[in-house]
């Protein structure tokens, strides 16, 4: 839990200090929104049901642009390299690495979603639901997406190449997060969904930093 | 065999996915032969004297490396 | 017992020398050409020439004959490569490393075999190429893992260094399928209209069945011996500057 807690507070403690950076990707999750109802003709009744699924796919994009720079400096300054050497246990290391870095990409998309989903009118009924698949799943999405910014840490290509590689791993997320959003929005109750998007959440807990570590370990070969 | 040919009025769509069939079966069948033939006559050609040794396709291994790093 | 581990043991070691490999695996490959390409060519014929027509999808049901061996061989192409990276994960092995590499353009390609075959055979049956089934969709999925697998090779430099990474995609990507195939399948069998949910076939006659048993033998076999010739010319790439490899080619 040590490793874990020092970690969590140095990455932290890092975004914290870069704050606009930590503004980003909350910024584009609301910027994507407001064009897709641009786009859409500003009528509102066109989204409806719809909306939810909309902005989900929206936030994972959010996600994964976020996730891609996230081993990025630490691996110039050799900071990795240093974890990858003495955390202990490296597990509850890089768990702490990428809840700090949910703290400033999934949490601020899952809590002002009901703002951003203003834009695109979603009813209050479907808002709460949608902010609670969003704070449920987006764990997922960044533990998810940083093995794929673990493996491609090392080669110096981009957000497309993370994109490419994380995205089919987000469909089960994103079938069940805006598979809630939707049944709220119908009118139904997604409680089965929630429940699946707690249980992915466990399991990538559970699994993604393994990969993680394995995909940074394979990284420092380059 | 007109009427075979025809498949009951779904020829168009039995032929055409056997047709994809076999076209995606002999490529990845051939694939591998034109690769070999390729990597050979690259290595020959650097092989041969008094020739400009060809350079790969970047993604050539580093010399003498025995597999593991 | 023992007789039988030591040559197992033997014949793995073996199998991680490439020249070794190289040397032993010509035949093999032609062979599994040849009985491959045979088999399909029986198969196909039987099930386009011979097999009964369906009641209720009339000959359109016989692009299955092609559309399952593509889609059930993408798949497990895809879990071979994850266990050739985790052998090459493990012990460094690099015929598994080149297993990868030849395995992943075969897999992508079949993988696209299976969703076009799929496609045409939708347009008769149920009215439109594309649905967002769960089958389909899955294999929809699984084209876009193939498509990481080959980015994330060409996007490392280094061909040894790319299939560890490669390793770890595939074997993330491995964990990932049953849970993909099965949020698929949940969601489109609460989110689907009605109409054009694809159940089960109750039962199928064995005379339908044996052209399929037959082209997915052939099917597995000549592409076991795809993927050994493509494994043959990885190897030829890799070591152009082993002196076996120069002396094979100067031979020829």
């Amino acid at each position: 839990m040590n490793a874990f807690a020092t970690q969590f507070r140095r990455d932290f403690a890092i975004s914290m200090r870069h704050g606009a950076e930590a503004m980003n990707p909350i910024a584009f999750f609301a910027l994507a929104a407001f064009l897709l109802g641009l786009g859409l003709g500003r009528s509102t009744s066109r989204l409806d049901e719809a909306a939810g699924g909309a902005l989900w796919v929206l936030a994972l994009f959010a996600n994964v642009l976020a996730v891609e720079g996230l081993f990025g400096r630490d691996r110039e300054d050799g900071s990795l390299e240093q974890l990858l050497l003495h955390a202990k246990p490296l597990f509850a290391a890089l768990l702490g690495k990428v809840t700090a870095h949910w703290m400033v990409s999934g949490l601020p998309i899952a809590v002002l979603s009901p703002l951003v989903a203003l834009l695109v009118d979603v009813p209050p009924s479907g808002m709460f639901v949608l902010a609670l698949t969003l704070l449920l799943g987006t764990p997922t999405l960044a533990l998810v997406g940083a093995i794929g910014a673990a493996l491609v840490a090392g080669t110096g290509r981009g957000g497309l190449l993370v994109a490419l590689l994380v995205m089919p791993l987000y469909v089960p997320t994103l079938l069940f997060g805006s598979g809630a959003a939707m049944t709220a929005l119908g009118g139904g109750d997604p409680s089965a969904e929630l429940l699946w998007l707690a249980a992915l959440m466990a399991l990538s807990i559970t699994l993604a930093p393994f990969g993680i570590g394995a995909a940074l370990r394979v990284g420092q070969e380059y | 065999m007109m009427e075979w040919l025809a498949m009951g009025g779904h020829g168009v769509y039995v032929w055409s996915a056997y047709a994809l069939s076999a076209a995606a079966l002999v490529g990845v069948g051939v694939w591998p032969w034109l690769a070999l033939r390729r990597a050979r006559r690259r290595i020959a050609a650097a092989l041969a004297p008094n020739q400009p040794v060809a350079s790969g396709d970047g993604k050539r291994p580093e010399p003498g490396q025995g597999g593991v790093a | 017992m023992g007789i039988a581990t030591e040559w197992f043991r033997r014949t793995f070691h073996r199998m991680g020398s490439p020249r070794w490999f190289f040397a032993g695996s010509r035949g093999w490959m032609l062979g599994l050409y040849l009985v491959g390409g045979a088999l399909i060519a029986i198969g196909s014929a039987w099930g386009l020439g011979f097999a009964p027509t369906d009641r209720l999808q009339g000959n359109s049901y016989r692009i299955l004959y092609v559309h399952v061996p593509a889609a059930h061989l993408a798949e497990a192409v895809y879990v071979a490569i994850a266990i050739a990276g985790a052998v090459h994960l493990v012990w460094r092995m690099k015929m598994a490393d080149l297993a990868i590499a030849a395995g992943a353009p075969v897999g992508m390609t079949l993988t696209a075999a299976a969703l076009a075959t799929g496609y045409i055979w939708g347009i008769p049956t149920w009215g439109t190429g594309w649905v967002w089934d769960a089958r389909t969709t899955s294999m929809l999925v699984l084209l876009f893992l193939y498509f990481g697998l080959i980015a994330l090779r060409q996007a490392v430099p280094r061909a040894e260094r790319a299939a560890l990474a490669v390793s770890v995609l595939a074997i993330v990507g491995v964990v990932n399928i049953p849970i993909i195939k099965y949020s698929v399948d949940w969601f489109t069998t609460l989110h689907q209209p009605a109409s054009i949910r694809i159940g089960e076939r109750p039962s199928i006659d064995p005379s339908m069945l044996w052209p399929l048993a037959v082209n997915a033998l052939g099917y597995y076999l000549f592409l076991v011996g795809v993927v050994i010739a493509a494994l043959r010319a990885k190897i030829i790439e890799r070591e152009a500057k082993a002196d076996w490899v120069r002396t094979w080619v100067q031979g020829r």
